[in-house]
C-alpha cells in the first residue's frame, strides 16, 4: 500500500482482514461489481490513522454503501453516523478526498475507477472515533440566536403571509443541518480560537431567515436581528468566499441571499435606526 | 459496583421525533422537568423523512373540509378497524397542532389568500395536508427542534443553565424501562440505556416514561425506514409488561425507489401521485382503474377523463384512484409486477413529466427532482419513475387509552406516534402520521405531566441496583458472546443475523402473506432468537456500531414475532394485512383486536383476542348505511 497521504500522524496501515468478497450489508446490484479502495480514518483524533480496505463496489452505489459493507464484512466496529441514507437528515457528512460531502449522496460513478477514495472525518470538529465527530459546537451556536418572536395579537390560525414573502426564509429552511457549511469555512476550518465569536454560515443563515420572517416580531422588543448577528454571532468575519454555498447539499445560496444581504441591513440599520424603525413599522401595517 | 450514571428527571421522553419533541415541549410546559433520549443526533429523527404533509381539515382550501370528513376517511382508510375515539380525537385537534406550529415559527407553503395551502393526497376527500414543498417533514422537526430551544433559552435566562428543566440526551439508547421492583406491570421508575459516544451506561430515574420510537421496519429487507427503526419501543413496551394490539398490520408505501439496488426502498412522496402523477404499467395502461375495490367504487373515477377532470374541478368529477389508500394501490403494483407487466427494474412507471410542466415539477416536488437526479439519473420532469412497494410504517403498537395515551397495564407508561397502537385500524392515510405525532405527542406529554406531578417524590418508585445490575448485563452480554457460546457453537455476527432476519420478514412475512410461509417464518425467527444469544461484538464500547446493532436484535426479534404470530392468527384480508388464502374481508374478523403480550419473558409471546370497542352513535351516523354494511356485521347493524 502506498503512503500517498499529507495526514500527520501516520501513513495507512495494512489490516490483516481488510480485504473480502462477500456481500454485506446492503445487499448485491445487477452488473458484475468491481473492486473499490478505500483509505479510511480510524481511531481518535490524536491516535488514529488512515486504513486501507477493498470491497466491491455495484452500480449505482454510493460510497455510504461502501462503508457499510467495509462494517459487515470487515470492521464490523467503524463508526460512521447515518440516518436516512437519502440526502434528508444531514447525518453522514464527512470529507471525501477531502472534499465535504454527504457519504449517501455521492455517487461512485463520480470517481474514476482505479481511483483511491480517502475518507476523513470532518475537519473542523473533534474527532470521537473514525468518522464521527463531536459536532456540539453547532448545538452550541444554535442556542446562541435568538427564537422567532410570535407576533402580538394574532392568535394561532390567523397568521396570513402571501407565498412570495415567506419564500425567502422557506429558502433556508431547506437547510438539512449537515454542518459541512461549518466544516469547509475557513473562519473556523482551521482557526480553533475563532469559534467562540463565530456562529458559522448555518446559524448567520439562521439569523438571516428569522430577520426576514414576515411575522417575526423581535423588532419590536428592540432585537434588530442583523446588527445582533454582526455584534454578537461574528457575521464580520464572513468575507464572503462562497465555500459554504459551494458544499451545500441543498444548493441553498448560503451567501448571496442570506449573508450578503445581512451584511448589507446590518450596516444600513447601524447607519440609521430611525430607517430600520420606519422599515418595520411599514412592514406591519402591510401584513395588517 | 456498578459504574452508572444515574440523574432524576419528573418526565422522560424516549426519542426525539415529531412525537417526542411534542411531548417534550407540553411536559416542560406543564413545569415538569423533562429529559428527552435519542438514538440520534437532535433533528435528524425518521421525521425529517416525511414528505407529503400534515393533515388536518383547516378547509384552506375547500370549506366544506371538516373534522367529521376527515374521521370518516380516516376510517376508511383503516377499514374501520381504527379506535373510533383515537380517529375522533385526532381529527378534532389536528388543526390546532398545526396552527400552533406557526406560532414557533413555522413556514407552511401559502395559499392566494395567505393562508395555509393544503394539497390533495390518497383516500382524503378534500386537499387537507398542510405542507412545504416535499418537505414537510423537516419542517415539522426544525420548529419543534427550534421550539425546545426556546423554552431552553427562557430556562437560562431565568437560571442560567439551558438545560434546568430541558435536556435533549442525543445519540443514545434505551434498552430496559425500568418498573418498581423489576417485575413487568410494576409502576415506571426510569429507563436504562447507553451513550453512543462513550459507551458508557445511564440511568434516568422518573415516575413518567413517554414511548415515542416510532416503528419497525428495519426488520424488513426493503424499506423506506431508516437505521434507528428496531422497534425499540415496541419492544421496550412487552418487556415493562404493555401489550401491543394490532401488530399484523404493516404499511408497504405503494412507491418506492426501485433502482440502482442501492435505493432500492427509499420513498418517493404519494405527492406525486396528489399532484397529478399517474402509474403505468409496461404496456402504458393506467391500470389503477382496474384495481378499484367494491367499497369505494363510489367515490373513485371509472375512465381517465373522469380523473383528470377532477383535478380542476372535484365538484363534478370522481377521484383519479391512483389516489386510492396505500394499501389497495400497494397491492395493484404487486399484481400487475407478478403478472409480467412490470417496469425493467420490477416495478412499474410513475409518471409525472407528461401531466406537469417542469418548472412546476420543481417547484412542488423539488426534494423528488434531486433524490432521482442525483442517485439514479432520472430527470422527473422529462421521464417517468420506476417505483415498487416498500415497506413503510406499522399500523400496530403499545395498547394504549385513546384520551390519555397510557400504556395498557403499566402504570406511567405512555406511548404515542408509530410505536403506539389502533389510531390508523389496518391502513394509515398519507398525511395522517405527522398530524398523529402532534395530537398523541402532546395528550402523552400531558398525561405524564400530570402522572409525574400528582406523585410526591417520597412516593416515586425507584429501581433497585440488582434491577439496574441486570441491565448492565444484559447490555455487556455481546462483549462475552464468544465464551458463552460454550458447547463448541461459534460466535456469531450481528450483522449477518440483522440480514437474514430482514430477508425472512420480507418473503414470508411481506406485503402478501400464506399460512404456510408465516409457520417457516416463525420457525427461522426461533432459530435466528437462538443464534442472537451467541452474537459477538469486537472492539470497545466507544462508538461501536456493531454492539448497537446486536443490542437492537432483540427488539427486533421479538417484534418480528409479533407481527408473524398475530398476521397468521388473522384470517382475512385488510389494509396492511393480505393473506393470499384468506383474500376476503370478513366483517366478524373486524370486531376482533389482537393483542400481543410477554408475560413470562423466556415463554415467548402470547397472543390474545380482544373485542373492538364499539363506535359511539353520532359518529356511526357520519356514514351512509349502505357504506356500514359493507364493513360491519347483520348483528352490529341492527
Amino acid at each position: 500500500m502506498s503512503d500517498s497521504t499529507d495526514d500527520p500522524t501516520g501513513g495507512p496501515t495494512d489490516d490483516p482482514r481488510a480485504e473480502a468478497t462477500a456481500d454485506g450489508g446492503t445487499g448485491a446490484g445487477a452488473g458484475p461489481p468491481r473492486r473499490a479502495r478505500l483509505r479510511i480514518w480510524r481511531g481518535d483524533g490524536p491516535s488514529g490513522r488512515l486504513t486501507d480496505y477493498t470491497v466491491d463496489a455495484h452500480e449505482g452505489e454510493v460510497v455510504l454503501d461502501l462503508i457499510h459493507r467495509v462494517q459487515a464484512t470487515l470492521a464490523p466496529d467503524l463508526a460512521v453516523r447515518w440516518n436516512c441514507k437519502a440526502g434528508k437528515c444531514g447525518s453522514c457528512s464527512a470529507e471525501i478526498n477531502g472534499r465535504p460531502r454527504l457519504l449517501c449522496m455521492t455517487r461512485m460513478s463520480l470517481f474514476a475507477p482505479d481511483e483511491v477514495l480517502t475518507v476523513t472525518p470532518m475537519r473542523t470538529f473533534p474527532v470521537i472515533r473514525d468518522l464521527v465527530t463531536d459536532v456540539g459546537f453547532n448545538y452550541a451556536k444554535a442556542r446562541e440566536i435568538p427564537a422567532f418572536v410570535p407576533p402580538r395579537g394574532l392568535g394561532p390560525g390567523e397568521y396570513r403571509m402571501s407565498q412570495e414573502d415567506v419564500a425567502r426564509s422557506q429558502e433556508f429552511r431547506k437547510c438539512i443541518e449537515c454542518f459541512l457549511c461549518q466544516d469547509v469555512c475557513h473562519v473556523v476550518r482551521d482557526h480553533e480560537e475563532n469559534k467562540e465569536s463565530f456562529a458559522g454560515p448555518r446559524f448567520l443563515m439562521r439569523a438571516a431567515e428569522l430577520d426576514t420572517h414576515p411575522l417575526d416580531a423581535a423588532g419590536e422588543r428592540g432585537l434588530d436581528r442583523a446588527r445582533d448577528a454582526q455584534k454578537e454571532h461574528g457575521l464580520g468575519f464572513c468575507n464572503i468566499t462562497k465555500c459554504c454555498t459551494e458544499v451545500c447539499p441543498e444548493s441553498i445560496r448560503i451567501t448571496d441571499n442570506a449573508l450578503i444581504p445581512l451584511k448589507e441591513r446590518a450596516v444600513d440599520r447601524a447607519y440609521d435606526p430611525l430607517v430600520w424603525l420606519g422599515s418595520r413599522i411599514r412592514r406591519r401595517r402591510r401584513d395588517d | 459496583m456498578s459504574n452508572v450514571a444515574r440523574q432524576t428527571w419528573d418526565v422522560v421522553v424516549v426519542g426525539a421525533g415529531g412525537a417526542g419533541l411534542r411531548a417534550a415541549i407540553e411536559a416542560r410546559e406543564q413545569g415538569l422537568r423533562t429529559a428527552v433520549i435519542c438514538k440520534s443526533l437532535f433533528g435528524k429523527a425518521h421525521t425529517v423523512m416525511a414528505e407529503g404533509g400534515i393533515a388536518a381539515s383547516m378547509g384552506n382550501v375547500n370549506a366544506r373540509d371538516d373534522w367529521r370528513t376527515h374521521f370518516r376517511d380516516t376510517l376508511r382508510g383503516g377499514k374501520f378497524l381504527n379506535h373510533w375515539r383515537m380517529a375522533e380525537l385526532h381529527a378534532r385537534e389536528a388543526p390546532d397542532r398545526v396552527w400552533e406550529l406557526e406560532t414557533w415559527g413555522a413556514l407552511f407553503d401559502r395559499t392566494r389568500d395567505g393562508r395555509i395551502s393544503q394539497r390533495n393526497f390518497g383516500g382524503h376527500e378534500y386537499p387537507r395536508l398542510a405542507h412545504v414543498g416535499d418537505r414537510t417533514g423537516l419542517e415539522l422537526i426544525r420548529t419543534l427542534q427550534q421550539r425546545v430551544v426556546a423554552l431552553q433559552q427562557e430556562d437560562f435566562r431565568e437560571s442560567g443553565d439551558h438545560e434546568a428543566r430541558l435536556r435533549i440526551f442525543q445519540e443514545c439508547t434505551v434498552t430496559r424501562v425500568l418498573t418498581e421492583g423489576g417485575v413487568p406491570g410494576g409502576r415506571v421508575a426510569g429507563v436504562f440505556g447507553y451513550a453512543r459516544e462513550s459507551g458508557t451506561f445511564l440511568v434516568l430515574d422518573a415516575p413518567a416514561v413517554v414511548l415515542a420510537t416510532g416503528g419497525i421496519g428495519k426488520s424488513f429487507k426493503v424499506t423506506s425506514n431508516s437505521w434507528e427503526y428496531t422497534g425499540d419501543g415496541h419492544a421496550l413496551a412487552l418487556l415493562a409488561g404493555a401489550p401491543l394490539v394490532n401488530m399484523e398490520f404493516v404499511q408497504f408505501h405503494p412507491t418506492g425507489m426501485v433502482w440502482p439496488p442501492s435505493v432500492k426502498g427509499i420513498l418517493v412522496t404519494e405527492s406525486v401521485r396528489g399532484d397529478g402523477g399517474v402509474l403505468r404499467n409496461s404496456a402504458g395502461r393506467r391500470f389503477m382503474f382496474d384495481y378499484v375495490p367494491e367499497v369505494f367504487r363510489a367515490q373513485y373515477a371509472a375512465d381517465e377523463a373522469e380523473a383528470d377532470g377532477w383535478y380542476e374541478d372535484p365538484e363534478h368529477h370522481r377521484r383519479p384512484p391512483e389516489l386510492l389508500p396505500r394499501d389497495e394501490v400497494a397491492r395493484a403494483i404487486n399484481a400487475e409486477v407478478k403478472a409480467g407487466r412490470g417496469s425493467p427494474h420490477g416495478g412499474v412507471f410513475l409518471d409525472v413529466s407528461t401531466r406537469l410542466p417542469a418548472a412546476e415539477i420543481e417547484r412542488r416536488l423539488p426534494s423528488m427532482h434531486h433524490q432521482f437526479k442525483q442517485l439514479a439519473d432520472v430527470d422527473i420532469t422529462r421521464e417517468p419513475m420506476e417505483v415498487g412497494p416498500t415497506c413503510h410504517y406499522v399500523m400496530g403498537g403499545v395498547d394504549v387509552d385513546p384520551d390519555t395515551a397510557a400504556a395498557t397495564g403499566v402504570p406511567g407508561l405512555f406511548a404515542a406516534g408509530e410505536v403506539a397502537g389502533g389510531m390508523h385500524g389496518s391502513n394509515r392515510l398519507g398525511g395522517n402520521s405527522l398530524s398523529d405525532l402532534l395530537v398523541f405527542g402532546r395528550r402523552a406529554g400531558l398525561h405524564a405531566a400530570l402522572h409525574a406531578g400528582g406523585l410526591a417524590p417520597a412516593r416515586r418508585p425507584r429501581a433497585g441496583d440488582a434491577q439496574v445490575a441486570a441491565a448492565e448485563a444484559e447490555a455487556l452480554r455481546p462483549f462475552g458472546g464468544a465464551e458463552q457460546a460454550g458447547g463448541g457453537a461459534e460466535p456469531e455476527n450481528p450483522y449477518t443475523i440483522h440480514t437474514e432476519l430482514q430477508r425472512t420478514m420480507n418473503d414470508l412475512v411481506g406485503i402478501i402473506r400464506r399460512d404456510a410461509e408465516m409457520a417457516e417464518a416463525l420457525e427461522r425467527l426461533a432459530a435466528l432468537r437462538a443464534r442472537a444469544e451467541r452474537v459477538a461484538v469486537e472492539g470497545h464500547r466507544q462508538y461501536n456500531p456493531g454492539w448497537h446493532l446486536a443490542l437492537d436484535l432483540r427488539n427486533m426479534l421479538l417484534v418480528s414475532e409479533c407481527v408473524a404470530l398475530a398476521a397468521r392468527e388473522r384470517t382475512e384480508s385488510r389494509g396492511g394485512h393480505t393473506r393470499d388464502d384468506h383474500p376476503a374481508m370478513d366483517p366478524a374478523w373486524r370486531r376482533v383486536n389482537l393483542l400481543c403480550a410477554l408475560p413470562e419473558p423466556a415463554a415467548g409471546v402470547r397472543l390474545t383476542r380482544r373485542g373492538l370497542p364499539a363506535m359511539r352513535a353520532d359518529l356511526l351516523d357520519l356514514f351512509e348505511r349502505e357504506e356500514l354494511a359493507k364493513y360491519l356485521t347483520e348483528e352490529e347493524l341492527t
